[in-house]
């Protein structure tokens, strides 16, 4: 109980008031959770895709990942957390928008039957995602809109039963932990990275934080780190030798894959064709099929 | 967050709240037990982090619309789906930004409105149900904003 030194009167703390008042506030984000896991509860497995840094092929993994499962007779579901940076539809070919059904709204269907989700499908054409309210101080509100529509994300579409759900996550350490505050810690975690010296520190602090949250399954995605001669076939590194090993050696994680610098991964990707499904050949769709068997078997 | 009489040691009581529509809320609360009043005003960004917490201040009537918060908060929403369709399929007929769908019977209701004040109801209705992102305005909204609102007799 507080006290006014003034008046002497004792005034309870909130803590100290048991009636929850007439907000409900707390009922209904209660609710809001409620929602959410019952969502989440006919999802096999949730795999969180991130990266402590942007540009390293992130998006591009989560759609190879979830052609790849689908494609292997896997229920797959694909959601963009990208909400600013919207990509994933795109790269799945989910040109079809969401559809509205009796369990609510439904996803887009991309390739192999892959349900996807991104901001890309609400937003018309190439215009920047935009939330509506006041001028100014946008940064106080806007982080809690977006929290809040990648709950709606998770919590309002109709899935269905998924065998796994792939997250793609923007970038950044901290995006990860705002997702296991919201959703709870994903089954399976895969940290996508260029094996560069640059990275290290990046890795090191991702590793720490998923040491803390105690998920076990956790895999390096060493991307772009030796490319192929198309001449000769003869596999270069791009960056020092062993530097996936190492970074994972010192991060204290295990190297799940290791994908090749490939040019086709951007432009079949870009057109809404993963490589894994225009090219299964190739050394780089063979490195994302494997991981998808990694990631299956895990 | 909880009003507590400091007089009586109660905690107060939701009784109404207004959105007069410039982005502000008014939020009364009175005390059970000597029946004081007090409005917690809120500015428009206070009123917008309330909003994007997906929760209603007082409590709410009818459950929430599926993608409630993205629908009524993403600028250009209603256009439809960047290279996918103009629209969710399903929608009868493609909204305009901040258009709302009437049902039947709500438009049924609107008509027992007296005619000279049938159109600023209408509007008044719509402006609610845009703000929050609802695409089709039935009795249960139209009894919701009623209550909302302070639109009793409309």
């Amino acid at each position: 109980m507080s006290e006014d030194r003034e008046s002497g009167r004792r005034i309870r703390t909130y803590h100290e008031v048991a009636d929850p008042g007439a907000e409900s506030i707390v009922e209904q984000v209660v609710d809001q959770g409620r929602r959410l896991r019952e969502r989440l509860g006919r999802v096999g497995r949730v795999v969180a895709v991130g990266s402590g840094k942007g540009g390293v092929g992130k998006s591009a993994t989560s759609a190879n990942l979830a052609a790849a499962l689908a494609a292997a007779g896997r229920a797959v579901g694909a959601l963009d957390a990208d909400l600013d940076g919207p990509s994933l539809a795109r790269m799945l070919g989910a040109r079809d928008g969401l559809e509205r059904g009796p369990d609510g709204i439904g996803p887009a269907l991309g390739v192999a039957g892959v349900k996807v989700v991104s901001m890309d499908l609400l937003a018309p054409g190439d215009t920047p995602v935009r939330w509506r309210g006041p001028e100014g101080h946008g940064y106080l509100w806007q982080s809690v809109l977006e929290a809040g529509a990648l709950r709606e994300f998770l919590s309002d579409i109709a899935w269905g039963d998924l065998d796994l759900l792939i997250l793609d996550l923007p970038p950044g350490t901290e995006k990860l932990a705002r997702l296991i505050d919201l959703a709870g810690a994903p089954d399976i975690v895969l940290l996508v990275t260029t094996p560069s010296e640059a990275a290290r520190g990046v890795v090191a602090r991702s590793a720490r934080l998923l040491a803390e949250t105690g998920i076990e399954r956790v895999g390096l995605v060493s991307n772009m780190g030796s490319w192929t001669c198309p001449h000769c076939g003869v596999p270069e590194p791009l960056f020092p030798a062993g530097g996936a090993e190492r970074l994972a050696h010192e991060a204290g994680l295990e190297v799940w894959a290791e994908i090749p610098f490939d040019p086709r991964v951007a432009a079949e990707t870009d057109q809404g064709l993963p490589l894994v499904l225009a090219d299964p050949e190739r050394p780089a769709a063979r490195a994302f099929a494997a991981l998808a068997e990694r990631v299956a078997a895990a | 967050m909880k009003f507590l009489c400091v007089d009586c040691d109660r905690v107060m009581e939701y009784v109404e709240r207004k959105l007069p529509g410039d982005g502000t809320m008014a939020v009364v609360y009175a005390c059970p037990t000597c029946d004081r009043e007090t409005a917690l005003l809120t500015n428009p960004m206070e009123t917008r982090l309330v909003s994007g917490l997906g929760i209603e201040v007082g409590g709410r009537t009818v459950p929430p619309e599926p993608l409630e918060l993205v629908r009524s908060s993403l600028e250009g929403y209603d256009e439809g789906g960047g290279r996918g369709s103009e629209r969710m399929q399903g929608e009868a007929e493609p909204l305009r930004p901040g258009q709302v769908r009437w049902s039947g019977p709500a438009s049924e209701r609107l008509q027992s409105v007296p005619s000279f004040v049938r159109g600023m109801v209408k509007r008044i209705y719509g402006e609610y149900a845009a703000e929050r992102g609802i695409v089709e305005i039935t009795p249960e909204i139209m009894d919701r904003a009623r209550t909302e609102l302070g639109l009793e007799g409309m």
